[in-house]
């Protein structure tokens, strides 16, 4: 994976088995969100190879494995003018999905009283809960989250690590970014740890 | 396709009507440019000088410029790209839909700009009104362009401001003949000559969107 001809990731060897939840650690530039990425089909992977899902990562079609992907980015994820509501409804008509799940989503992830608020009028922590809910309509097989506790208070943490644990108990997998090793009681992780684009440990 | 490219122009005309960027912001600049443009003639010049089409169609230009910019900016925005790629939308669909809804904002900016021109630049009303086809015609393929252009300069590394260097040789046929049909509107002449480039370069430029959008978007 190179950006401006400069590898992010190198000799990365990683195997995710199914419906496990799997936490990459490691400073600031190790290549976590790289990694993620990489995964989800988001980026191109030059050298090496790898599969996700069933898909190639050189020589599959990466749109089929983004659709099998959920993405919560550390950044938001959402068309700032439009409201919540209008957000979850544009990924659930996407995805034909009933926009029904739009309200159970809103309502399990504590924002349903922000339903007609604008995005960008949202706290980080009130937008990275959207950014579950929009995972949760989306209900896809590989979970990617890139430092989900960013910006999230105690109660937001503990919301968190309960949605993380009947995720897994659904079947899905779940790969996260983390600067440290998860402290969640429930939830049993392997740690995958990084430095300078290669996995240490 | 056409479910996906509805979504997508409902959700990017939604985004206009809520933020307003258009109404406020790049309108306003046009008509400015329209009142300098009539000052620059002045009183004597405005109403029987050929320059009206013209400079109807150098304001126009800027406005799609910006537009452009304003359109793939809405894809653009931290987060924003990733979590739309892993909805996996049809890409000939996503073009479709930007398009479409660039084509209805330039509509309106074309028809606000138009009664400028009748008022600022005072070209004939029955003129204009005739003309009023093949500028509406010209305003969806400098959209379809624009689109496609757009997504080639701000869907990977390029900088913005490659957009009006780039965009220019393809629109500049156009700008032609949407100013040749205005202007045979207005004075005499010619029209369907200049409806058939249009026409010809829509349709070709929609077939090469719906063909290498998803191209574009993966660079």
């Amino acid at each position: 994976m190179l950006s401006r001809g400069f590898p992010l990731l190198s000799g990365v060897d990683l195997e995710v088995q199914r419906a496990t939840l799997t936490v990459v650690t490691g400073p600031n530039g190790a290549g976590k969100t790289s990694l993620l990425r990489l995964l989800g089909g988001l980026d191109p992977l030059h050298s090496g190879d790898g599969v996700v899902a069933g898909v190639d990562l050189r020589d599959g079609d990466r749109r089929l494995l983004r659709r099998r992907v959920g993405w919560l980015g550390h950044e938001g994820s959402f068309y700032a003018d439009l409201s919540v509501r209008e957000n979850l409804v544009f990924a659930a008509r996407a995805l034909e999905r009933p926009v029904g799940e739009v309200d159970g989503a809103l309502s399990r992830v504590g924002l349903e009283h922000r339903s007609h608020t604008t995005t960008k009028q949202l706290s980080a922590g009130q937008r990275r809960r959207l950014g579950l809910a929009w995972l949760l309509v989306r209900r896809p097989e590989l979970w990617l989250l890139d430092e989900p506790y960013a910006s999230l208070d105690d109660a937001g943490r503990e919301f968190f690590d309960g949605l993380l644990g009947e995720v897994l108990a659904g079947g899905a997998t779940v790969v996260v970014s983390a600067h440290d090793p998860l402290r969640a009681a429930n939830l049993v992780a392997r740690t995958v740890r990084m430095v300078g684009g290669r996995v240490s440990a | 396709m056409i479910r996906v490219a509805w979504l997508v122009a409902v959700k990017d005309l939604r985004i206009e009507a809520r933020s307003r960027v258009l109404l406020w912001q790049v309108l306003p600049f046009g008509v400015i440019a329209l009142l300098l443009a009539g000052l620059a003639l002045g009183p004597a010049q405005a109403g029987t000088s050929s320059a009206g089409p013209g400079l109807f169609y150098l304001v126009t230009l800027f406005v799609t410029l910006l537009m452009i910019n304003r359109s793939q900016s809405l894809e653009n925005a931290p987060g924003t790209r990733a979590s739309v790629a892993t909805l996996g939308l049809d890409p000939a669909g996503v073009f479709l839909g930007k398009a479409l809804a660039l084509t209805v904002e330039l509509w309106v900016s074309g028809l606000v700009l138009l009664g400028g021109s009748v008022l600022l630049l005072h070209t004939a009303l029955t003129g204009t009104l005739e003309a009023l086809p093949s500028i509406l015609v010209t305003l969806a393929t400098l959209a379809s362009a624009g689109t496609l252009y757009g997504a080639l300069t701000q869907g990977g590394d390029g900088p913005a401001t490659l957009l009006p260097v780039l965009t220019l040789p393809a629109f500049a046929p156009l700008l032609i003949a949407g100013e040749r049909s205005f202007s045979a509107a207005l004075h005499g002449g010619a029209l369907w000559e200049w409806w058939v480039v249009v026409v010809v370069a829509l349709v070709a430029y929609c077939a090469v969107g719906i063909l290498l959008y998803g191209v574009l978007e993966e660079s």
